[in-house]
């Protein structure tokens, strides 16, 4: 069981009624690595998570977290997760601080234990101060570093952020990567960042790029980018569609 | 920038929390606390739910008096007003529209995606739900007594006791409402078609019950319509308050309320389910389908 990767995602299909979002999808997120997820809008890479947080029925292959199944021990493997959406999911009438004690109590954790660590969240994601405000008064960059900050509420080891930086500002962003890098860095944290900027990713990254539903390349950032001019070529490459210019 | 694996990513600490039933049960404090705390935020939402009896009572039932006498039959003992006969109705109106406004906001939360946070809390699903039923129940049951504090002083009749033997009554129709709420929930897709489930659901089920008249006086009219009433749970809530109020106990209505509660429920933990939901049949939620 310890040398389960901290996700295993093995030959996953989903469909839509008639329309495939995802066809034998296999990756694998070695403990503490920092997993990157390319794929252009509409590759599968939300469907891909969803199922990975079993909002969708796996219909087909298998999920592990840390090698717990998720079909199997869906508690097991939860617990282990942390998740950022896509979309802002804080409750914005409530304080920051309403926020994440909501998340603490969601995953079983008592009071006083909840109060400390958002203390040292807030520290973390540099938002000590705001810890009183609404959530409606603060900017998208900010409301950003707090989803991140709940998510780590339950000390997670594998933590996926579905395009955390969309709509950012270059600072903002700069930011966000640079929390969740030092967390893989100095609490070996394993990351799957589902995204398209290419700016984000680092060349000894582990890189996955989806497109239409399937995996069509995979190794390193390096690797991928070999024989391109530079990543985002190659993976421009990879998702072109003929008669149309690719994102 | 370098990331590559490193040792400390084999002694990662502990997940933070605990999963068995003192777990549970902060998780449901959790989530009760939530809704409270957004109730209380929205106080037009507090005030509205008020009105809404209390214009019944005041105006509607004030007029009425003379026209719609009631006569004797149980749980009163002797003739009563008007108004003091629709007083337990519009309580139970009032967790009638707190059911389905929680089922509004369900929808609500899985549109802006809160609900999805929600779910992967690692707790069993059903336990989830049954949180945000009780929840939900927490503030209906707040604000009928707010509304029977204010028809207190409307000559309502209520025994002292009664107000009292009335909770489990009160607890036991939020419930069912609730229920049927949360079931609803999960078949609405999108906020905008939530206006066709009030056209739909509440005001049938308030006007087809002894919510507003006792049902003798519909069985007058029409024997159709008096056993649409008597099937409708709306109706077995009522007189479960109603009867509950003046400290009796009303078996059938009781039956009526926990079957429908029990049945409701399972439906909506079935919807809700991953693997055979409604929810994933469509494609989960809208503009998610990426």
């Amino acid at each position: 069981m310890s040398e389960a990767p901290a996700l295993s995602v093995a030959g996953v299909g989903h469909r839509f009624g008639a329309r495939a979002a995802l066809a034998d999808v296999s990756l694998s997120v070695e403990r503490g690595r920092f997993m990157a997820l390319l794929g252009p809008n509409g590759a599968g890479k939300t469907t891909l998570f969803s199922v990975i947080t079993r909002l969708y029925n796996n219909q087909e292959g298998r999920v592990a977290i840390f090698g717990h199944a998720l079909d199997r021990e869906p508690s097991r493997a939860l617990a282990r997760l942390g998740v950022v959406f896509q979309a802002r999911t804080l409750d914005t009438d409530l304080t920051v601080e309403q926020n994440l004690a909501y998340h603490a109590s969601l995953h079983g954790i008592a009071r006083r234990a909840a109060r400390e660590r958002i203390a040292a969240l807030l520290d973390r994601v540099g938002l000590a101060d705001r810890r009183a405000d609404k959530v409606r008064t603060l900017s998208g960059g900010q409301s950003r570093r707090i989803e991140i900050a709940r998510s780590l509420i339950h000390r997670p080891s594998l933590l996926l952020l579905d395009e955390p930086t969309v709509g950012l500002d270059l600072e903002s962003r700069a930011d966000i990567v640079a929390i969740v890098r030092a967390l893989v860095r100095e609490e070996g944290l394993s990351v799957l960042w589902a995204t398209h900027i290419f700016e984000e990713i680092s060349p000894e990254d582990d890189a996955v790029v989806l497109h239409r539903g399937r995996i069509v390349a995979r190794g390193t950032a390096g690797t991928i980018g070999q024989g391109a001019e530079s990543l985002e070529d190659a993976f421009r490459r990879l998702v072109a569609e003929p008669g149309r210019k690719a994102a | 920038m370098s990331t590559s694996a490193n040792p400390t990513a084999q002694r990662a600490p502990a997940h933070l929390g605990r999963l068995d039933a003192v777990g549970y049960l902060i998780c449901l404090g959790g989530i009760v606390r939530r809704e409270l705390l957004r109730f209380f935020n929205q106080k037009e939402r507090f005030f509205s739910a008020m009105v809404r009896p209390l214009v019944w009572l005041f105006i509607f039932a004030a007029g009425f008096r003379n026209t719609l006498g009631v006569s004797i039959e149980p749980p009163y003992q002797t003739y009563v007003l008007y108004e003091v006969y629709v007083v337990p109705g519009l309580a139970v109106m009032i967790q009638l529209f707190n059911g389905m406004q929680s089922s509004l906001s369900m929808v609500y939360d899985r549109e802006v995606g809160s609900m999805k946070v929600l779910l992967t809390s690692p707790y069993p699903r059903w336990l989830l739900l049954l949180a945000k039923l009780v929840a939900g129940v927490s503030v209906s049951v707040v604000q009928a007594y707010a509304f029977l504090a204010v028809a207190w002083f409307w000559e309502t009749d209520i025994p002292p006791l009664g107000y009292f033997a009335a909770l489990p009554a009160f607890l036991a129709s939020g419930l069912m409402l609730g229920a049927i709420g949360l079931f609803l929930s999960s078949l609405v897709r999108q906020l905008e078609n939530f206006a066709s489930v009030m056209n739909f659901v509440i005001f049938p089920m308030f006007f087809a019950s002894s919510a507003l008249y006792p049902l003798w006086r519909i069985r007058e009219s029409s024997e159709t319509l008096y056993w649409i009433c008597q099937c409708n749970p709306f109706t077995h809530a009522v007189q479960l308050v109603r009867f509950a109020l003046y400290g009796q106990f009303e078996p059938v209505a009781c039956a009526v309320v926990v079957g429908t509660t029990l049945a409701f429920f399972s439906l909506a933990v079935v919807a809700y389910d991953p693997g055979r939901g409604i929810m994933a049949r469509r494609g989960g939620p809208a503009g998610d389908n990426a």
